[in-house]
């Protein structure tokens, strides 16, 4: 077994930088949701370096046996139909990493998360980044995303949105941003007053500010 | 002579109890005494730790894995899962499988000999339910004197025992495995039942179900009550690929009322070959069992009310894409339920063509999903 924990402590010195702010963004001991765990590398790591109590959801059928692997419990469907079953306030912390601009209808699954959790943790990639906004200026192509690698063509299809573009949304519908990090090329960066023109990647925490009602 | 990877010979056992004090049935009757077939596979460790214990579906029996005889040609239903190095495995877990109550396969049933006459009991068996199936399980748990199951798994009505299991004994259990299964018939599924057993009825043999000592068995309304339920665990795209339009031993329709199409012939053998190893009484008790559960109808309808207790146990759930009679979308309302009551629950639809059989032809994946989830099992216990 030792070779096992060996090969599972090297997976962890490679969790993603976006991954590994989500991770210190997490309280100890937390009961944690993440939507779209993918292959669980994310949960796998908050319960065993930060003792969470996790769940996950996952689409994909490989996804979902990767994580069984790794003795995690994941439920496969869409999103919108496994928030929609969880109790109010069931989790401390509910996850959506690097899933945003793919999302259908992210208002609704924002506000979802905030009912079913207790605070947000959201990562995206910028896409007001200073090169995404040179290569639309220069070359007159819609710019890729920092991190991802899809084209406008690809599936599943993607919208485009940046760090103003959040921040101006969670102030119309009663989010609080209360603790943010900001990446670029995996390296944080403390960047607070020009971060939608400097960071590549953001993560979020949020919480629904007092009094305000549902979104 | 067996298979490295085989359980090998296996010796059928048997338990009988209330023999005194009668056991009570859902249905407000008892039954005096009652008998319980089952096999084990493996070794129950020091602790009692390790046992997991497998519920057969419909027209399975105890004989879960092995062989009962040196000479036998098929090993038991779950063999595939059931073994060393299996899903289920056998160097590491010990693995219990008992017949259900009402069947055929050595527990009692209403082929059964009633003490009060001497003579079979017909359908003066009393009426059976999954319930009653799970309880008379739990008596066997106290015989091997195992406190606590790391699991139990099934598929089809298999799986509906589980979910009994987990609704009403969860302290007796870690883990529950529903497979390929449901936690209500639906009318449809009642229909399809109700089908089976009208061909049943409808057999001048059958006799009011009294016909052990008439020499003649109603055969051929079982055979038909089989092909009515054979139809509904294949899928519309495996039959295609089995058997598609094919015409069997001959090149054109003949314009009779012949056997013709492969799909008739396989469906005559299969009800055939049924009738050669299922009693038609104890159909139609199992089927009755199967329209009768409803963990959610006995909370008011709300089947996240029936697991408020199950929030210890560690589910996984699995169904199958192309499966129409127990289809994904009743082990998602299942899933729900169990997320609403706060239990701890991993759910996969595993993408099959093999329609309701799938849960014991998709082999490689049930061994790899089954395998993780019980390591993780065994490493927190």
């Amino acid at each position: 077994m030792a070779g096992v924990n060996g090969e599972r402590a090297a997976a962890y010195a490679a969790l993603r930088p976006d991954l590994q702010a989500v991770a210190d963004l997490t309280p100890a001991g937390a009961k944690v949701l993440d939507l779209g765990c993918g292959d669980g590398a994310l949960l796998d790591y908050l319960v065993r370096h930060k003792q969470a109590r996790g769940r996950g959801i996952e689409l994909s059928e490989a996804g979902v046996m990767a994580c069984v692997r790794r003795g995690l419990s994941v439920r496969q469907g869409p999103l919108e139909e496994g928030l929609a079953d969880y109790p109010t306030a069931s989790f401390d912390v509910v996850i959506l990493s690097q899933t945003l601009p793919f999302l259908d209808d992210p208002a609704a699954i924002l506000g979802e998360m905030l009912r079913v959790g207790k605070s947000a943790l959201v990562s995206f990639p910028n896409w007001g980044y200073w090169r995404c906004r040179l290569e639309l200026l220069l070359t007159g192509r819609v710019p890729l995303a920092p991190d991802l690698p899809q084209q406008w063509y690809d599936a599943p299809r993607w919208q485009a949105v940046s760090i103003t573009d959040f921040a101006q949304f969670c102030q119309r519908v009663g989010i609080d941003i209360t603790a943010e990090i900001y990446l670029n090329r995996g390296r944080r960066v403390r960047i607070f007053k020009v971060k939608n023109l400097l960071a590549m990647t953001a993560v979020f925490r949020l919480e629904r500010q007092e009094g305000s009602g549902r979104m | 002579m067996f298979p490295t990877n085989s359980v090998g010979l296996v010796q059928p056992q048997t338990l009988i109890f209330a023999q005194d004090e009668p056991f009570p049935l859902e249905s407000g009757a008892a039954l005096s005494p009652v008998t319980l077939a089952y096999e084990t596979y493996g070794q129950l460790n020091a602790a009692r730790s390790n046992a997991i214990l497998v519920c057969h579906a419909l027209s399975g029996g105890a004989h879960a894995a092995g062989y009962l005889a040196p000479d036998d040609a098929q090993p038991g239903w779950w063999d595939d899962c059931i073994g060393p190095g299996k899903a289920f495995d056998t160097e590491r877990y010990f693995v219990i499988c008992s017949n259900v109550l009402g069947s055929c396969y050595g527990s009692s049933g209403p082929g059964s000999v009633d003490p009060a006459t001497g003579k079979p009991y017909g359908l003066h068996f009393p009426v059976v339910t999954i319930g009653d199936m799970v309880r008379a399980q739990v008596r066997l748990l106290d015989h091997l004197g195992i406190e606590r199951l790391l699991a139990v798994a099934g598929g089809s009505m298999g799986g509906m025992q589980v979910l009994e299991w987990a609704a009403h004994h969860p302290e007796r259990l870690r883990a529950a495995i529903p497979i390929a299964t449901t936690a209500r018939h639906s009318p449809m599924l009642i229909a399809f039942s109700e089908v089976g057993r009208q061909a049943i009825y409808a057999d001048p043999a059958w006799q009011h179900g009294d016909y052990y000592d008439n020499g003649k068995r109603p055969d051929a309304g079982l055979s038909v009550a089989r092909m009515v339920g054979h139809i509904t665990y294949l899928s519309e795209q495996s039959m295609h690929q089995k058997f598609g339009r094919r015409l069997q031993g001959r090149e054109r329709y003949g314009y009779e009322f012949q056997t013709e199409f492969e799909i008739e012939s396989y469906l005559k053998h299969n009800g055939d070959k049924f009738t050669r190893r299922f009693d038609a009484n104890s159909y139609l008790y199992v089927t009755k069992a199967l329209d009768y559960f409803d963990p959610a109808g006995q909370h008011g309808g709300s089947l996240a009310a029936a697991f408020t207790d199950s929030t210890e146990l560690a589910f996984l759930v699995i169904s199958f894409t192309s499966d129409w009679l127990y289809p994904s979308y009743h082990s998602k309302e299942m899933v729900k339920a169990l997320t609403a009551a706060g239990c701890d629950v991993t759910y996969l639809d595993i993408e099959s063509a093999w329609g309701h059989d799938a849960f014991l032809v998709e082999v490689e994946t049930m061994t790899r999903l089954l395998g993780s989830f019980l390591d993780r099992l065994g490493s927190e216990a």
